[in-house]
């Protein structure tokens, strides 16, 4: 095991950037997170990077590391940089404000036009709604639910970097779940929202983004059922 | 293009795929079937001709892939060469026409 | 991997849409096809024939997954078809490449 890593670091803004080299004392059990505060503590502290939790939680550190898109702070080094080297840089896919910091509004924005957000009929008033947590719907929202919206499969996808106005698999993803709540009332206009040539369909199914996703959530498989409620919606006339 | 029209584009898009399935299977068969020993226009023609079955296949075979092809292109025009909107359309309109009418030319030209 | 097929699986659609305005051509003239066979018979062309019929059972592998993954319910096993589309369209490429 060397002594030192050799890190390559991109620096930059909006109008572009460079790497950057710095060494790296090597620790045990050393995350790309340790690697990136280090450098910014004690080698450079002009270096702007995100992160909050520091334990895989929040995802906030989410960065591309050696060209794939990952949570800094559960990327052990010895897993990575096998020869001494690494390279890190900002999400892919998105605006950069500045060295490793993403600007993710265009990603939560998506995340609203895909009506990912929950609109119940019931008030305070109205007593509970039921909903069997075995029931079928239920099964299929739950194995999507768990979405802490940290960007990395929105990063990893080869749609959303060739069709500008993809929504994006975390967006559908999350619409997904929604289509499966019984208790949501914009089930028309959600369904209007991912169907077309920049939501749902758009989707090849290069399942980069289940491959990558953190939590182990299939977003291919929510995108799948979307497709197919949209299609039978066309079918049906109710689109 | 309305989300109604693309949505309809993608079923028919699987639909003509699922029926492309089996034509390309059938036709991969033949093909590795048909190849050993050497090709030659009157083994062909002779397994062709006049034969209704085979102009049924191959009638479907090529109106299938007169669906899927363009469908197929259109998507890859609009993320390869960010070429979208109605001209596209019509030229892929257009090229649909071309594969049916050449296709049917073909099936014409062995079975008949 | 899926990324992979998945360039495989669009890159061959194209190519196929491309020969096959040729190729109907070709079979329209059926009074002619023996002269066209003899010229089919120099090594380039074969080679050639082998590529579009190993094309072929690529696109077909890759479209088949996505229909699987489109319409099948979700499986764990499903991460595994690109793998086997591949797999497919080798054995396909073999196997017309043996009958020659």
């Amino acid at each position: 095991m060397s002594v030192m890593l050799q890190v390559r670091v991109w620096r930059g803004g909006a109008a572009g950037g460079a790497w950057r080299q710095y060494d790296v004392p090597r620790r045990e059990s050393q995350t790309v997170l340790d690697v990136v505060t280090h450098i910014q503590r004690a080698l450079d502290p002009t270096l702007a990077y995100r992160y909050a939790c520091r334990v895989g939680m929040c995802g906030s550190c989410a960065m591309t590391v050696n060209g794939a898109p990952r949570w800094t702070c559960r990327t052990h080094v010895d897993k990575v940089a096998q020869d001494g080297r690494l390279s890190v840089a900002p999400l892919k896919n998105l605006p950069v404000i500045r060295d490793l910091v993403a600007d993710m509004r265009e990603f939560f924005d998506k995340w609203a036009r895909a009506q990912g957000q929950f609109k119940g009929a019931r008030t305070r008033a109205d007593d509970f709604e039921r909903i069997a947590p075995g029931s079928e719907a239920r099964r299929r929202a739950d194995a999507a639910i768990e979405c802490i919206g940290c960007g990395v499969c929105y990063a990893a996808c080869d749609v959303v970097a060739a069709n500008p106005g993809y929504l994006g698999p975390a967006a559908l993803n999350r619409a997904w779940t929604l289509a499966n709540d019984a208790r949501d009332t914009a089930q028309g206009a959600r369904l209007r929202a991912v169907a077309g040539d920049r939501a749902s369909l758009a989707c090849h199914t290069h399942m980069s983004c289940t491959e990558r996703c953190p939590k182990a959530l299939s977003p291919t498989a929510g995108i799948a059922g979307l497709k197919r409620a949209v299609a039978r919606a066309a079918l049906q006339g109710r689109l | 293009m309305s989300r109604r029209a693309e949505t309809l584009l993608w079923v028919a898009q699987r639909a003509s795929a699922a029926v492309l399935a089996v034509c390309v299977l059938a036709h991969l068969a033949t093909l590795i079937y048909a190849v050993q020993g050497g090709l030659s226009g009157a083994e062909i023609l002779a397994r062709t001709r006049g034969n209704v079955a085979w102009l049924v296949f191959y009638t479907v075979f090529v109106l299938a892939v007169a669906v899927h092809a363009p469908i197929g292109l259109r998507t890859v025009l609009a993320e390869w060469l960010g070429w979208r909107g109605r001209a596209r359309d019509f030229a892929l309109i257009a090229f649909a026409v071309v594969l049916a009418g050449m296709g049917l030319q073909a099936v014409r030209g062995v079975v008949a | 991997m899926s990324r992979a097929l998945a360039l495989a699986h669009r890159l061959s659609g194209i190519a196929l849409a491309l020969f096959l305005p040729a190729h109907f051509w070709v079979l329209s003239r059926a009074l002619e096809l023996d002269a066209f066979l003899a010229w089919t018979g120099q090594p380039a062309v074969k080679l050639a024939e082998w590529g579009l019929v190993t094309l072929l059972a690529l696109h077909l592998a890759g479209g088949l997954r996505v229909l699987a993954l489109e319409f099948l319910p979700w499986r764990d096993w499903a991460k595994g078809l690109a793998a086997a589309a591949a797999g497919f369209a080798v054995a396909a490429g073999l196997a017309y490449a043996l009958a020659l």
